[in-house]
């Protein structure tokens, strides 16, 4: 039986929408082409059907988030998944901080930070670097925004150029969209442990 | 073309900034892409270009930027449309059921979306608002939210450039 899930983990929950995702069958032109539909598409997740309620939005998203998360130079992978971490915790999405722990771990294997982040959420304690990025991310994600220019000052001083900089703006950006769609359009669902 | 994420910064043109920001055009250019499909959508469904608009600027002003306030509400007049104008100001109602949720569910979404939960589609749904609406509405103040930080991020580092 699945039960909704309330409490951080690395562990990949399902997602469950709230709304009437889109009928497959029922889908038009549009709705297929923002979707990304190929022959060789075997499963359509709910969360794109439900998305494709708003095709336009859909078909312009999907490629700026791969854009944002996953573009070459730049702001490394790991680091791009820990702004989006921050902003998954601020907003409390615990679908999109599930997915990007478990991206970041795949990366880094440091399991001891994401550990620290679940128990001390944006009171945690983590090496200078990942604490500076990590802090910046996470105070650009509230409202109103809390980032300051001495926030940016300690990007600096752990060693992120402008363009990492960029990068991270970005990426804590596009998950304050994320979450905004996948914590509040469904819940996470996952197997009784 | 000069985006609106890199006009409402103020990024002066030929700053390090600005090369790096160069660097991520398609970025900016899909960002421009992703306004036009909220703010001025084809297919508008429930949502007409004015509701939209209000809303993008109640929810500007909830985060405080004034550039972007200043924006929507221009799209708003250029509307004409004045049933939906007092949404542009948090605490706005316009008496319609319908658009009176949306702009309480533009609220929540700023300003604490981590407290959203089911009863807050239920309470769209009970007003009237159809689940295509619920889904074009949430992609409108994510989308904001977005471009709010993002000129935030950036104007932070304008400062300290």
């Amino acid at each position: 039986m699945s039960k909704p899930v309330h409490s951080f983990t690395a562990k990949v929950p399902e997602w469950s929408p709230y709304v009437t995702p889109v009928d497959f069958a029922g889908a038009t032109p549009e709705q297929l082409s923002a979707m990304k539909i190929t022959p060789s598409n075997k499963g359509v997740s709910s969360y794109v059907l439900t998305l494709a309620h708003d095709p336009e939005s859909l078909e312009i998203r999907s490629p700026l988030f791969n854009l944002i998360m996953y573009g070459k130079d730049g702001l490394s992978p790991a680091e791009r998944e820990l702004g989006a971490i921050a902003a998954s915790v601020v907003n409390r999405c615990i679908y999109c901080t599930a997915v990007h722990a478990s991206r970041f771990l795949g990366h880094t294997k440091r399991t001891d930070l994401i550990e620290t982040i679940f128990a001390d959420e944006l009171q945690a304690s983590l090496p200078p670097r990942e604490q500076a990025v990590f802090d910046f991310a996470a105070r650009l994600s509230t409202t109103p925004v809390a980032a300051t220019p001495a926030d940016v000052r300690s990007l600096k001083e752990v060693g992120l150029d402008e363009l990492e900089q960029v990068d991270l703006i970005l990426s804590a950006a596009i998950f304050g969209w994320a979450n905004r769609l996948m914590h509040t359009l469904g819940e996470p669902l996952a197997e009784d442990a | 073309m000069i985006t609106l994420i890199e006009k409402l910064s103020g990024i002066p043109a030929g700053s390090t900034l600005a090369a790096a920001l160069k660097t991520r055009a398609e970025v900016l250019r899909l960002s421009e892409a992703a306004h036009d499909a909220v703010l001025l959508p084809r297919d508008p469904g429930g949502l007409s270009h004015a509701l939209r608009a209000a809303l993008a600027a109640r929810m500007c002003r909830h985060v405080g930027n004034a550039a972007l306030v200043a924006h929507y509400d221009g799209y708003l007049a250029h509307s004409g449309d004045d049933d939906v104008a007092a949404l542009a100001r948090p605490g706005g109602v316009c008496g319609d059921a319908r658009h009176d949720a949306m702009a309480r569910h533009a609220d929540l979404l700023t300003l604490s979306p981590r407290d959203a939960t089911r009863e807050d589609i239920a309470r769209l749904r009970a007003a009237g608002v159809g689940d295509p609406d619920i889904v074009r509405l949430s992609e409108l103040a994510a989308f904001v939210n977005y471009q709010l930080r993002v000129i935030a991020g950036l104007m932070l580092l304008k400062e300290i450039a």
